[in-house]
């Protein structure tokens, strides 16, 4: 039976009718559902976000799939085909200057992009949340320090950071991909910090505290479920940029390298040829846009299904 | 309010250091010797040597560094390998074009983005308010450079209505020709930012509207349209002011991408160009003072929201 709308369910057993408990337990049944059950519960009603869950899943699909699906190798040469507009036999999406086939690359492409966009928000993530687990946990000089260094990081524009950084380690996609990670490390440190130190005066910490449990054990058992609900939407959110960013780099030169098929190299390259043959540079950025568009979509509703207050 | 500016400031000075160093950190561990660099391959171990007393690079790293932000404080940010121009020279030369596309693109984004966001709010729910927002959505998720790139293809290549790049044709100066030139890149530039306003415009101005003195003023009869612009909207600009602030920073970033898709002559396209031609005096310079700006632009915005409003003022001093 489905249950009502309400902030926690659980406040609904001391209501039930004793008549009702002799039957089942609510109660029971209430307790087996989790808030990850919940959520996605919530999350199946909003019609955007499971849209944009099945774009996404239908692109990772795609990508992981390239080898099979993709009519042409990514790299593929046909210098007597170039150029070639939408719809020509053989080719359904056209070919690019070098005769490739733009749909095959664009499937390919789909790797790469995704994979940066997941990678360096995996790093990102990681990194960022030891760093505010700790500071946070520990304030002091520690939080300090860490704070300075956060700060300082975020006295850069976004891509700032990411070009500087690509400045010393030399263009190429892993290097983009670890200097994005490194430009969204503060922003995941920030907000588990601001977090962790709430929730370090709180009494179930305190008791852990006091009953002598390691330090270890409370920040990674007790803490860091408590942090994750909002760092899991911020990471849906990022991923997008995460995958912007990337191509921004790769347009810039300083990602991806030719002969490449990633999506933002592709629009950079296909740019000179945008008079005659815009779609060799429109629709890759139109897959970047989708992207992101689906994650933003899905992280929205990711955010409402795990705090439905703040839906208002 | 004076003892807040001051506190302000001071905490900023920090960070700034914090910021050279991490510039001029970054800048060492680039790959190549930056003797060999200018003096070329074919140099002897000598003159390589003799050289790299010449520049400093034999001392110890703290001390490169007190050498270098000093001769940055007095206006020196070293020589450009590749343009054998100082550094400081070319970016006064670019300052100016940047500047002016990102505070066009700034108004852009500020006055449609606070229109945008007072309408929707004051129609909540109506078919406007979801077609605002759900345009606002897109616009904050459009990829600038590929934005810029439509633009360029739909209004400039097939309607022929403005110019494709540069900041003004051959032969030609003015600041109409410049202007002309300015619509595609602020626009494409602003799309993001006016998004982000919108939307926390709206949000603003649906908390003030449901406030007690809006519903007193409804009470003595004052009309909706000038309870929305009189009352509501000035308090609920207060904490757009901040997303203002940031979302420069979201400009300077995309500008930097943009400058290349429309080769506007700025910052941005001096620094990928410096990054291309490992040419890093040109990079540190160019991001430090970039960053720079990206700092003060911040400062200047906490201070307007501690004019704007007084509750800020009282809780610091």
């Amino acid at each position: 039976m489905p249950l009502p709308e309400v902030d926690n369910p659980r406040h609904l057993a001391p209501i039930q009718s004793p008549d009702a408990v002799t039957y089942t337990d609510p109660a029971d049944e209430i307790e087996s559902r989790s808030l990850w059950q919940d959520a996605f519960k919530r999350l199946l009603r909003d019609k955007l976000a499971v849209i944009s869950a099945i774009i996404l899943i239908a692109v990772i699909g795609v990508a992981i799939l390239a080898p099979v699906i993709a009519p042409y190798a990514p790299n593929e040469m046909d210098l007597s085909n170039r150029l070639q507009p939408i719809g020509t036999p053989g080719h359904l999406l056209g070919t690019d200057q070098a005769g490739r086939d733009i749909l095959s690359r664009l499937i390919w492409g789909g790797r790469i992009s995704v994979a940066i966009g997941v990678g360096a928000v995996a790093a990102a993530l990681v990194f960022g949340v030891l760093i505010g687990l700790f500071a946070g946990f520990y304030k002091g000089p520690i939080d300090t320090l860490t704070n300075f260094g956060l700060n300082i990081l975020m006295a850069f524009p976004y891509i700032l950071l990411a070009i500087s950084i690509i400045t010393a380690l030399g263009p190429g996609l892993t290097n983009a991909m670890i200097a994005i990670a490194i430009v969204g490390i503060p922003y995941y440190a920030r907000i588990v910090r601001g977090s962790v130190l709430s929730l370090r005066e709180q009494e179930f910490v305190q008791a852990e505290i006091a009953l002598g449990a390691s330090n270890a054990r409370i920040i990674f058992k007790h803490i860091l479920p408590n942090v994750l609900s909002p760092i899991i939407v911020a990471a849906t959110l990022d991923v997008g940029w995460m995958i912007v960013m990337a191509s921004g780099l790769s347009f810039l030169g300083l990602g991806a390298q030719p002969p490449t098929a990633e999506w933002g190299l592709m629009l950079s390259e296909g740019q000179k040829y945008i008079r005659n043959a815009p779609y060799v540079s429109l629709l890759p950025g139109l897959m970047i846009f989708i992207v992101v568009l689906a994650l933003n979509f899905l992280g929205d509703g990711l955010r409402d299904a795990l705090d439905p207050k703040l839906k208002q | 309010m004076l003892r807040y500016a001051v506190k302000r400031v001071l905490q900023l000075i920090p960070i700034l250091i914090g910021v050279s160093m991490l510039v001029f950190l970054i800048m060492q561990l680039t790959p190549g010797d930056p003797a060999k660099l200018i003096l070329g391959p074919r140099a002897s171990q000598a003159t390589l040597e003799a050289y790299r007393r010449e520049l400093g690079l034999h001392l110890p790293i703290w001390q490169q560094y007190l050498n270098w932000i000093g001769n940055v404080m007095r206006g020196d940010l070293g020589n450009s390998l590749h343009f054998k121009k100082p550094v400081t020279d070319l970016i006064m030369e670019r300052l100016a074009a940047t500047l002016i596309l990102s505070i066009a693109s700034m108004i852009l984004a500020t006055v449609f983005g606070v229109i945008t966001g007072v309408i929707s709010a004051t129609k909540q729910y109506s078919l406007a308010d979801r077609i605002m927002m759900t345009l606002s959505l897109i616009g904050f998720c459009l990829p600038v450079f590929w934005f810029g790139l439509l633009l360029q293809f739909i209004f400039s290549i097939r309607l022929g209505w403005f110019p494709a790049s540069g900041i003004n044709a051959p032969g030609v100066s003015g600041w109409q020709d410049t202007a002309w030139h300015l619509v595609l890149p602020s626009i494409a530039l602003a799309v993001g930012a006016m998004a982000t306003i919108a939307r926390m415009t709206r949000s603003s101005m649906l908390e003030v509207i449901r406030q007690d003195y809006i519903r007193t003023a409804r009470a003595k009869g004052v009309s909706w349209r000038n309870i929305s612009y009189n009352h509501a909207l000035r308090n609920a600009l207060i904490p757009v002011v901040t997303v203002v602030g940031s979302q420069f920073g979201y400009l300077l970033s995309g500008q930097i991408l943009l400058e290349v898709v429309f080769n506007w002559p700025g910052l941005g396209q001096l620094m990928v160009n410096g990054i291309l031609y490992r040419d890093f005096p040109l990079v540190q310079g160019t991001v430090l003072i970039v960053a720079a700006m990206y700092v003060v632009v911040n400062l200047i915005v906490d201070l307007l929201y501690g004019l704007l409003d007084p509750r800020i003022k009282y809780e610091d001093s």
